[in-house]
């Protein structure tokens, strides 16, 4: 019955005055409905409604379909009709009332055209995919077309083929008959389920290195499991990353570990093949009972959270089929069966693939094409695949933002003169990395009468030119993020503003947002003062040349005498951070030399940490904690702020474990022992050991998040070691930080509020989007260095290299390359040739293979190389030179092409 | 699960109405006999009953009649099968205690008190069923009884509730509307000269919209009043009917 509901009801009219058509669609049939080709559609209000109670993006999707003004999409309210509006009779489920209402809604809109029309040159055509609703609709005297006649009618149009979902009743002959899952259970059993506890209510995560497991988060406050492990794909039951699913416990007996085994799905055949081999794999290993995690299986799926995906076309064995497997980028979610005719052409493309459904049959879900990204292993096509599968929004700005630009040329005004402070006259400067073209800080500090210091963080006044609520408003909203990636950057804000209006750049005049302390030379706060202000600044240094400036005693000028002050304030202001207990973590990654031309990467950039790059950070930390506290004070119910939760102890685990193979304690107690005992932790003769630990600690943090202060009550930073925190110093790239210019511009009385400003839910809604965006923006980073690593590597051939193990898991070894700032995996099992004997101790960790014992941070020496034989997983591959495990290791390969590599410092 | 949608793109509301369309109103006058005046009123579907007796002397201790006016003397309850869950107390708790007060500060304000030192006027008002709006529709049934009851007032009073979704004012709401989330702002009016009576919200909204809101009421207490206006006319005209054989 639930099937029957699966679709949504669409009128069309037709392309031409001649010939109307009205559809009535399941509606998966979206990406048809998107096509330009698809004019003049009129959708039933009773769709909608239904549409928007079965999946919020597609919702969205014809939403914007209706915005758009060339696509003559209208809706039609008949509920709301007095002559379309119908009573649900005796014995008639929901289901069919709703369906009737839209024969009759058909019907009516058929006569009321044919009357406005003289005699009906205009016909309606409903569109649906339910079999005895076409058949009632026809003896109604409607036109009827099921969607896939109804597209086939159109214009030999192949793509438009493609993109129709699959339907329910066309399954039957892909899939064999035998059932692979066990069946979903209604909705109903699992909210009931749910409600006595039976089962447990949660968002799926699959697992990216094992497809075969993966674990469900369950969001419910006061449940003591708040996660459960589940293995094997019968216990999986069709679950995809992201899906909000139903789970059941299985009693503790069958409780079991994690593994960690890395496992991958890359069967070459569409067959529906034997599992068990593989699932064999997990079990086993019994260990102590501590680190036994809660499993399950999945018995219902609560919302589906299908998006379209990007990925490749396997092409099936047979030349001729029409069926093909795809790929999708993200690994953690499963190949999808598509049915396409144009196979040929897109292999070899980066596609675009959405779900349409899994019967409990088929071992793989069904999908179809969407649309086609361009030639894989492409740098555009590449970053726009990374730009989508990240969520990352980065089509152009469109007019109607554009249209809330200032006018050009633009000058400050005798308005702007009357009501800011006029701080033109100030040796202010700005410190920024090379080539930066969107400098939202400038500093200065200067010594006054008293004898004591004024130093000023001065903040591209954004918010000025960005009013609340306009479409630019919104757009940068939703951007939440200016994104960098290799050669690339995605604007929050328009480039006039990014990079001409509201970058302070210097011997111009820029508005800007002043926050400005007296200090005395101990670097104590007297006073603090915000205030909106016009600056010139004076130099654009890079972190290089300000150093220069500083060390550089014949230079007496104002600009480096603001400087040393400013130099020397920061020292003693990070000293003090620090023994409050502030954390310096360590990253491994180190950025790339685009060559300017081709944007190919070049070299490595050895990222070199100057005192000038903590004196910004210094003053940048200062100003968010100042205005943090300024505007809870005001606004103590909807300030935005930034917290960084503390880890819960289990996180340290793995690097308690790993500090004690060196025989070194790691407290984990507070942030304060945390940070001593890293500082302590050092071995002789291994000085990179201390920054490994570094890496590893950063990898057991918590993500710092925004928060609206009126909806929590833990403010506290973690990492900085601050009760309060906020961003305020980048509204060029990052929307919190505008939101807090406002909030901070309400409360000296430089501006007005807004309602959504003061609202502490729509505060937080915007909090959430604004991590999201934050979240994926940096896994887009991450991507996007990672394919420039690959296209590296590709120019240089096979590298020798020194590292060392950052992790050992139970098949496999995860090595750091400090020079490349690049992890990778060394695997011990292959499927080609018997796997070496291994034995893995968690207790340690260790790995023996062999006769060698493999202990996190020993130093290893790899040879790395591209692996191109997948091309859309491309990825580096790493073999074994040194320790010498005989079967293992592989010789030290001839060709070197950069023997005389320098020596780390290690 | 999405939540309800309170004012979709199209501009209509959940029952079909738009941002300021009132739900529809039938009122009948003297549904009761023994009372001096009564009324009984639906608004959409919520439907409420209200009798007034007096002006009388005042009952119970005198030290509460006033010298120089009328006492008010209002009771609010709702029947306890008025809502989707029975009620346990159909009058005398803290919300029912506090509408009472309300009305009572509602018609202070309208009636001619002054014409009636030393006396009482009783008001009582039950809702039969519960749909939102409960407090507009006790004081439109209170107005029409009033009226029946013969007792001068400076105008009708009408009262219409206000909400505030997608920054859009919404003309009397419903219970759904009233639950969904949103504010609401009760109004009571004196429209001839567009005296408040009585003025109550009490969620947060920023100023900026309050105008906006109020106007909203003012124009369906207005529109409401029209209603009242007619069903007292009606009632006249049969009345006069039937003395006149």
């Amino acid at each position: 019955a639930l099937s029957g509901t699966g679709r949504s009801h669409f009128f069309h009219r037709g392309e031409s005055r001649a010939r109307s058509n009205k559809q009535y669609i399941k509606f998966s049939q979206i990406d048809i409905l998107e096509d330009p080709l698809i004019r003049n559609v009129i959708i039933l209000q009773i769709v909608l409604q239904e549409v928007r109670h079965r999946s919020a993006p597609v919702y969205k999707r014809i939403k914007d379909a209706i915005h758009e003004k060339e696509k003559h999409f209208y809706t039609f309210t008949n509920e709301h009709h007095r002559e379309t509006f119908i009573e649900r009779e005796q014995g008639e489920s929901a289901n069919d009332r709703n369906d009737r209402a839209i024969r009759v809604a058909a019907k009516w809109y058929t006569d009321h055209l044919a009357k406005k029309t003289d005699g009906g040159s205009l016909k309606v055509v409903l569109l649906t995919d339910d079999r005895a609703n076409k058949e009632k609709a026809e003896q109604y005297g409607l036109i009827v077309y099921r969607c896939e006649e109804y597209i086939k009618s159109l214009i030999g149009n192949p793509e438009l083929m493609d993109r129709l979902a699959l339907q329910p009743d066309d399954q039957n002959e892909i899939t064999g008959s035998k059932l692979l899952f066990p069946e979903h259970l209604p909705l109903s059993r699992i909210q009931s389920g749910i409600k006595n506890g039976m089962f447990l209510q949660g968002t799926f995560h699959a697992n990216r290195d094992n497809y075969l497991e993966g674990k469900v988060f369950i969001n419910r406050e006061g449940e003591e499991i708040n996660e459960v492990l589940l293995q094997g794909l019968q216990n999986l039951n069709r679950a995809v990353h992201q899906d909000v699913v139903a789970v059941e416990l299985f009693p503790k007996e069958r409780w079991v570990a994690p593994s960690s085994v890395v496992l991958q799905d890359d069967s070459p055949n569409d067959e529906d093949a034997e599992e068990d081999e593989t699932e064999n794999k997990l079990k086993g290993v019994p260990s102590d009972p501590s680190v036994l995690k809660p499993t399950g299986r999945v018995v219902g799926i609560i919302k589906r959270n299908w998006r379209p995906f990007c990925g490749m076309l396997s092409q099936s064995m047979i030349k001729e089929a029409t069926r093909h497997l795809f790929t999708p980028a993200d690994r953690r979610i499963p190949r999808i069966r598509i049915e396409t005719r144009q196979a040929a052409n897109l292999v070899g493309q980066r596609i675009m693939v959405a779900i349409d459904g899994w019967p409990k049959n088929s071992r793989y879900p069904n999908g179809h094409f969407v649309k086609n990204l361009g030639s894989a292993g492409d740098k555009e096509t590449e970053t726009e695949v990374l730009l989508l599968e990240h969520d990352v929004p980065h089509q152009p700005f469109s007019q109607a933002v554009l249209s809330f630009l200032p006018k050009m040329p633009w000058s400050i005004t005798e308005e702007d003169l009357k009501v800011r402070a006029d701080l033109r006259h100030l040796c202010v400067c700005s410190v920024d990395p090379p080539g930066c073209t969107d400098i939202d800080d400038t500093l200065h500090c200067r010594e006054l009468e008293n004898g004591n210091l004024e130093v000023g963080v001065h903040i591209a006044d954004v918010s000025h030119f960005i009013r609340p609520g306009n479409a630019l408003d919104q757009e940068a909203a939703s951007r939440g993020t200016t994104v960098y990636l290799c050669g690339k950057r995605i604007d929050m804000v328009p480039e006039l503003l990014s990079s001409n209006l509201c970058s302070l750049r210097s011997n111009v005049e820029r508005l800007a947002f002043s926050c400005i302390w007296e200090m005395n030379h101990n670097a104590e706060i007297l006073k603090a003062h915000f205030t909106k202000s016009i600056i010139n600044s004076k130099a654009s240094l890079t972190y290089a040349e300000a150093q220069m400036r500083i060390d550089d005693g014949t230079m007496k000028d104002d600009i480096t005498k603001s400087l040393r002050g400013l130099n020397r304030l920061a020292k003693i202001l990070k000293g003090r951070r620090i023994a409050k207990g502030a954390l310096t973590l360590s990253s491994p990654e180190v950025p790339f030399h685009i060559n300017s031309e081709t944007h190919d990467p070049i070299d490595l950039q050895s990222k070199e940490l100057k005192e000038t790059n903590s004196m910004v950070e210094e003053f940048m930390l200062l100003a968010n904690i100042s205005v943090a506290q300024k505007i809870y004070d005001e606004f103590s119910e909807c300030a935005l702020l930034r917290k960084h939760p503390s880890p819960p102890p289990l996180n340290y685990d793995i690097l308690i474990k790993a500090a004690k193979s060196r025989d070194l304690n790691i407290h984990t107690d507070s942030a304060k022992a945390l940070a001593d005992s890293l500082n302590n932790a050092t071995v002789e003769n291994f000085p990179y050991f201390n920054t490994l630990l570094r890496i590893l600690a950063t990898r057991c943090m918590m993500q710092a998040v925004y928060f609206c202060s009126g909806m929590d009550s833990d403010f506290h930073h973690y990492g900085l070691a601050s009760p309060i925190y906020t961003h305020f110093t980048s509204p060029i790239r990052r929307y919190a930080d505008i939101i807090v210019h406002r909030l901070l511009a309400v409360a000296i009385n430089a501006d007005s509020t807004y309602p959504d400003l003061m609202d502490k839910h729509k505060q937080s809604a915007l909090c959430n989007n604004l991590n999201y965006r934050h979240k994926m923006a940096q896994y887009a980073q991450r991507a996007s260095v990672a394919f420039h690593t690959q296209l590296f590597f590709k120019n240089k051939g096979i590298i020798n290299e020194e590292g060392f193990i950052l992790f050992v898991k139970k098949n496999a070894i995860i090595i750091l390359i400090p020079k490349f700032g690049l992890e990778g995996a060394v695997f011990f099992d292959n499927k080609d040739k018997p796997s070496p004997h291994l034995s893995f101790d968690s207790e340690g960790p260790t790995l023996k293979v062999e006769e060698h014992t493999f202990r996190m941070f020993d130093k290893v020496k790899v040879t790395i190389s591209l692996d191109a034989s997948n091309i859309q997983h491309q990825r580096i591959r790493m073999a074994l030179i040194e320790p010498v495990i005989p079967g293992v290791s592989v010789p030290v390969p001839e060709s070197e092409p950069e023997a005389k590599k320098p020596k780390l410092d290690c | 699960m999405a939540g309800l949608e309170l004012l979709s793109d199209q501009g209509y509301r959940l029952d079909g109405r738009k941002a300021s369309e009132l739900r529809k109103v039938q009122a009948r006058t003297s549904v009761f006999a023994q009372a001096d005046g009564s009324a009984y009123l639906e608004q959409g579907n919520t439907k409420a009953l209200a009798v007034v007796y007096g002006p009388h002397e005042t009952r119970g201790s005198r030290s509460k009649s006033l010298h120089d006016r009328a006492v008010i003397n209002c009771q609010y309850s709702m029947a306890t099968f008025s809502t989707a869950e029975r009620k346990r107390r159909p009058h005398g708790d803290r919300k029912s205690s506090e509408m009472s007060l309300h009305l009572k500060q509602t018609f202070e304000a309208a009636v001619l008190t002054e014409l009636y030192p030393r006396s009482q006027i009783d008001i009582y008002v039950k809702i039969l069923q519960a749909d939102g709006g409960n407090y507009s529709a006790c004081v439109n049934a209170a107005t029409l009884a009033l009226v029946d009851a013969g007792i001068p007032m400076r105008d009708y009073v009408c009262a219409c509730t206000a909400g505030f979704v997608e920054d859009t004012p919404l003309a009397d709401l419903c219970h759904a509307e009233e639950s969904g989330g949103g504010m609401s702002l009760a109004l009571a009016l004196l429209p001839r000269n567009g005296n408040i009576a009585l003025l109550q919200m009490d969620a947060r909204l920023h100023q900026d919209h309050l105008d906006a809101l109020i106007e909203a009421a003012m124009t369906a207490c207005k529109g409401l009043s029209k209603v009242l206006d007619g069903v007292v006319r009606q009632h006249l005209e049969e009345v006069s009917v039937l003395t006149r054989d």
